[in-house]
């Protein structure tokens, strides 16, 4: 398995590692990253299914545009993380800060702690479960995919929401323009079910948790609604 | 006596002219501001206020026929691995499918290949017409991240990440629901139909210093191979040209008020932002201020029409101009032909702007399938190609007068300004004197 020491690599060559995993003739499928050090876009635009541990906090973007890898920080994400991931999985163990699977398109991201502010803005498919609290203004404009949050929520959840769903199983502040709170139907505890399993949580149960979703009245532009914008 | 034996002349108000009223009488009728596509219609100091001296006795002329004025340019040197080679100092603005239909944006990729250049994809994703057809794209980086992924990224010549442009510098985007077709829904994750906004902001980033960290990210991504352009709108061109600079730009594209837009509020497009004219000095002076003229490359954008504009861009210290109203109309928007359409439409051709709303009768901006068959995409870009090569021609003829072998030689001791605001803003003699208004005394 390589191990790659962040303290005497340069991150061009971590990431050039891991984008030749996906050239035919390279074997390696598991990978370790020491010494991070909050280091910006580590273990960005991989497109192989391998595993990635780094062992430590990091930066901005880790896991940007992941495809396929499934990718462990053992510490803190900066912002950004795994953001436009397309398939795999991110998993931080420590908190995650501002917009935390910014417009994923796939796979799935759990953060074991809290995340910050704009987790899953703009998200486009991707399913990020929280073990902890998000912050304010999250899913703004979340196109699609599947936010589940075990904790708490911060102010205008959900504003602007098109067709993402978020299940929130604590308290949220406030929601945002157009986001409302909706009925839990079967197929949407089955859907949770699914997602808690696949993020390995087995401590809750999908009946503790809220729907809330798009009321989709400021899908087409109507000038007597102007307040709500 | 009666009055009305000495009646005068009807009076118009130049305050509430003839748009004026129409535009009160809508806004009361409808509830809603005027949303439109195109860059600034009212008049503002352009390149036409601005003239070549031409060799004379103290300058060389080059032979028109006979000597070599080169146009070839070169952008991304500063970091990426490989940088763009363009034929001709005038690309293709960024300009969506969506708002595009499929067929028109083939033509521009066709007509930019033809002629030795670039086109550039918008908010909407990278389609495979354009990317087939486009010899060299460049791939727009938006806040919508509308069909973002790292494939198209990696099959892109260059990446554009997007903080503003011309006709609404700090406005997102709206494509009304009546152009999301299908194909156009698909491609930015969003149901059919609805009205789809774009956001101003980025999603996961604010101000250059995160910017740096965005564009570290992305050239990790892609092997540190493409140039990484900005494309910022008119607003503080100095500031703005520094700070993407600093950020880490191979390219700096800077579009001024007359660039136009797929559809945006009229307000915004006439009242906010700068002119072209007064953009490109202050952006160069940022750039030769520290040191990085000519290193990080500047494409100059919004109302260039001809060689001459081509010209005066250079002269004034860009690298390259951008065109994308032009570049349409090259390819058949607003062609007097249609105008029995256009006049069903309520407007007359050579006025027609509402191109969100789809009905566009020269197939262009519309994603109705009747409608876009009306572009053919090969004679469309054969068209678009004719026009970009009578630019270039026209860029060299005004080069090889003033004795230059490169474009790229012009230079502001060529131009001389025909009104006050064209000398302040360009920082170029009013005409028969020697004086710069704010630089040189009388």
């Amino acid at each position: 398995m390589p191990v790659i020491d962040l303290a005497t690599t340069p991150l061009r060559e971590l990431n050039q590692a891991l984008h030749d995993a996906a050239a035919p003739g390279h074997n390696d499928t598991e990978f370790e990253v020491l010494n991070p050090k909050g280091a910006h876009a580590v273990a960005v635009g991989v497109a192989a299914p391998v595993s990635i541990e780094v062992k430590g906090s990091v930066g901005y973007y880790c896991g940007g545009m992941n495809e396929q890898a499934s990718i462990t920080v053992h510490g803190s994400a900066g912002p950004g993380v795994a953001e436009n991931m397309m398939s795999g999985t991110v998993v931080i163990k420590g908190d995650a800060s501002q917009y935390a699977g910014a417009t994923g398109r796939g796979g799935l991201l759990v953060i074991e702690g809290n995340a910050a502010s704009r987790c899953g803005i703009s998200m486009k498919g991707i399913n990020i479960v929280v073990r902890g609290n998000i912050g304010h203004m999250s899913a703004f404009m979340a196109q699609s995919g599947n936010l589940v949050v075990l904790g708490d929520a911060g102010d205008a959840l959900g504003d602007s929401l098109y067709e993402a769903r978020l299940f929130v199983r604590g308290a949220v502040k406030s929601l945002g323009a157009d986001c409302i709170a909706k009925e839990m139907r079967p197929e949407h505890l089955e859907l949770l079910e699914g997602l808690l399993a696949e993020a390995g949580i087995t401590d809750v149960k999908p009946q503790e948790f809220t729907r809330y979703g798009s009321a989709r009245t400021l899908y087409n532009f109507n000038i007597d609604n102007a307040d709500a914008y | 006596m009666s009055q009305n034996n000495h009646p005068t002349t009807p009076r118009k108000s130049s305050t509430f002219d003839d748009y004026t009223l129409s535009e009160i009488r809508r806004a009361a009728a409808t509830g809603i501001y005027d949303i439109r596509g195109g860059g600034t219609k009212r008049k503002v100091p352009h390149f036409d206020d601005l003239l070549f001296l031409g060799a004379s006795m103290s300058r060389y002329p080059l032979e028109g026929y006979r000597e070599k004025c080169s146009t070839e340019v070169v952008l991304g040197t500063r970091f990426a691995k490989k940088p763009i080679t363009l034929k001709i100092p005038i690309t293709i603005a960024g300009m969506s499918f969506g708002s595009l239909s499929g067929p028109a944006k083939e033509a521009l990729g066709r007509g930019a290949t033809l002629a030795g250049t670039s086109t550039t994809t918008g908010d909407g994703g990278m389609t495979e017409e354009e990317r087939g057809h486009s010899e060299t794209l460049v791939y727009q980086y938006l806040p919508s991240r509308y069909g973002m992924n790292p494939r198209d990224l990696r099959r892109a010549d260059a990446i554009e990440i997007v903080i503003g442009q011309g006709a609404k510098p700090g406005g997102g985007g709206m494509l009304l629901g009546q152009k999301i077709s299908d194909r156009v829904a698909e491609m930015r994750t969003l149901p059919k139909g609805i009205d789809q906004r774009s956001a101003c902001r980025h999603p996961d980033w604010t101000g250059p210093d995160d910017l740096e960290i965005k564009i570290l990210e992305l050239r990790e991504i892609t092997g540190w191979e493409k140039p990484i352009y900005i494309k910022i709108g008119g607003a503080r061109p100095y500031y703005d040209t520094a700070l993407a600079v600093k950020a880490g730009a191979d390219v700096v594209v800077l579009d001024g008020m007359q660039g136009g837009t797929a559809a945006t509020q009229e307000v915004f497009i006439e009242h906010v932002g700068m002119p072209t004219l007064a953009c490109i000095r202050p952006a160069v002076q940022a750039l030769q201020d520290l040191g990085m003229h000519r290193k990080v490359q500047l494409i100059v954008s919004g109302g260039i029409r001809n060689g001459a504009d081509v010209a005066k861009a250079l002269a004034l210290g860009a690298d390259a101009v951008s065109i994308g109203t032009a570049a349409l109309v090259a390819l058949g928007d607003n062609d007097p032909k249609w105008e029995a359409e256009y006049q069903a439409l309520g407007t007359t051709a050579g006025s027609y702007d509402d191109w969100h709303e789809g009905r566009d009768p020269a197939g262009i901006t519309t994603q109705d399938p009747e409608l876009m068959k009306r572009v053919d995409p090969a004679l469309a870009g054969r068209r678009l190609a004719n026009y970009l090569k009578v630019m270039t021609l026209e860029a060299q003829t005004i080069a090889r007068a003033c004795g230059k072998s490169h474009v790229h030689n012009l230079e502001p001791e060529d131009l001389v300004a025909l009104t006050i605001e064209a000398s302040a803003m360009a920082g170029v003699p009013l005409a028969g004197t020697s004086w710069i208004p704010g630089k040189t005394g009388f």
